[in-house]
């Protein structure tokens, strides 16, 4: 019993030591907000990562940049914003839909939108090009003919 | 027969397509910061405690450029802006950038220390290669840089007699560039 003691009140002490064990971010709010925006921000350095995964310096630098200003009050929209008046429309994944974006945004669908149209074509025809024709009375006899046999 | 070649034509068009977009640097991104205003700061020199700022040289058609001695492509640019600086009288104003890199021993020092550090360091370096620059400002955190959207050092601005970014180049500046871009346009901003 006595043991149990001992073992349930140093349990306690490690929980109450695992609390006080430094935090890995100053602020989880701040840090949550951080992560939620950069995962949209793309790294300059290496163009194919998120800022938030990002391990080059400049990202660091940029982290911090944002982490700024999320302390100051900033909303999502003006981070994103300020970088794009810094870095411009790269930087972010999903890039504001513009007339410069729009080749970007509706391309693809334009594309598949000709492909659907010229596949409706080329079907069309050859269903025109295959119609069965019947058989010629040539045709039918010489096939009662074997049906016979 | 016709038909035979809409395959070939299509092929032809792809090629040309991919041909201009592999030939692209995907580095070059077009800086949002032409026309725009440079952004203000304030900054001590490599020379003195004396700041600097970009207002300082409205009036003037000026040059800015990024740099840090362990930059190996400035390395390869510095020459060319000694001599282009040698021949002309126009005003290039070096940011030292982020001299002092986190992997760095000094880095774990003090501010003051890392800007001794960063100021001695760079003195040596331009010694050692020529100085193109009227002044160098100290960015050791990299801040301006930011400001300024720099993501690959070097880089090269050419700012107006109102203050108004005109040209932006990322990598290092060569003869053939400053000779059939920045020069020209350099001169025709002095005109006006």
């Amino acid at each position: 019993m006595k043991y149990l003691c001992i073992f349930w009140i140093s349990f306690c002490l490690s929980l109450a030591l695992a609390r006080e064990a430094v935090p890995l971010t100053e602020d989880p709010v701040v840090e949550s907000r951080l992560v939620h925006i950069s995962q949209e921000l793309r790294c300059l350095v290496c163009q194919n990562e998120s800022l938030s995964s990002s391990r080059a310096e400049l990202a660091d630098d940029l982290r911090r940049e944002v982490r700024d200003l999320i302390r100051a009050n900033k909303s999502d929209q003006e981070i994103k914003d300020f970088l794009v008046s810094r870095y411009g429309d790269f930087v972010l994944y999903r890039p504001e839909v513009k007339p410069l974006t729009w080749v970007l945004w509706f391309g693809p669908f334009v594309v598949l939108l000709i492909a659907g149209i010229f596949l409706l074509a080329y079907l069309r025809q050859r269903r025109a090009l295959v119609q069965p024709q019947g058989l010629s009375d040539a045709e039918r006899a010489r096939v009662e003919q074997l049906l016979k046999d | 027969m016709k038909k035979v070649f809409i395959p070939l034509v299509l092929f032809f068009c792809l090629v040309i397509f991919l041909a201009i977009g592999l030939n692209r640097d995907p580095r070059e991104i077009p800086s949002p910061l032409i026309g725009k205003p440079a952004p203000a700061f304030s900054l001590v020199t490599l020379e003195s405690d004396k700041t600097f700022s970009p207002e300082q040289m409205l009036g003037k058609v000026w040059m800015f450029n990024v740099w840090a001695t362990w930059c190996v492509a400035c390395r390869e640019e510095h020459p060319v802006l000694v001599a282009f600086a040698e021949k002309h009288q126009i005003p290039i104003v070096g940011l030292s950038y982020k001299e002092i890199q986190p992997q760095d021993p000094a880095a774990k020092q003090s501010d003051a220390i890392k800007l001794q550090v960063a100021r001695e360091r760079s003195a040596v370096w331009l010694q050692r290669h020529g100085n193109p620059y009227t002044t160098s400002v100290m960015d050791l955190d990299g801040r301006v840089g930011i400001q300024y959207g720099v993501y690959g050092v070097p880089e090269t601005y050419v700012i107006d007699q109102q203050g108004v970014i005109r040209f932006k180049h990322v990598g290092a500046v060569t003869p053939q560039l400053l000779a059939e871009k920045i020069l020209p346009l350099v001169q025709s901003l002095g005109k006006s």
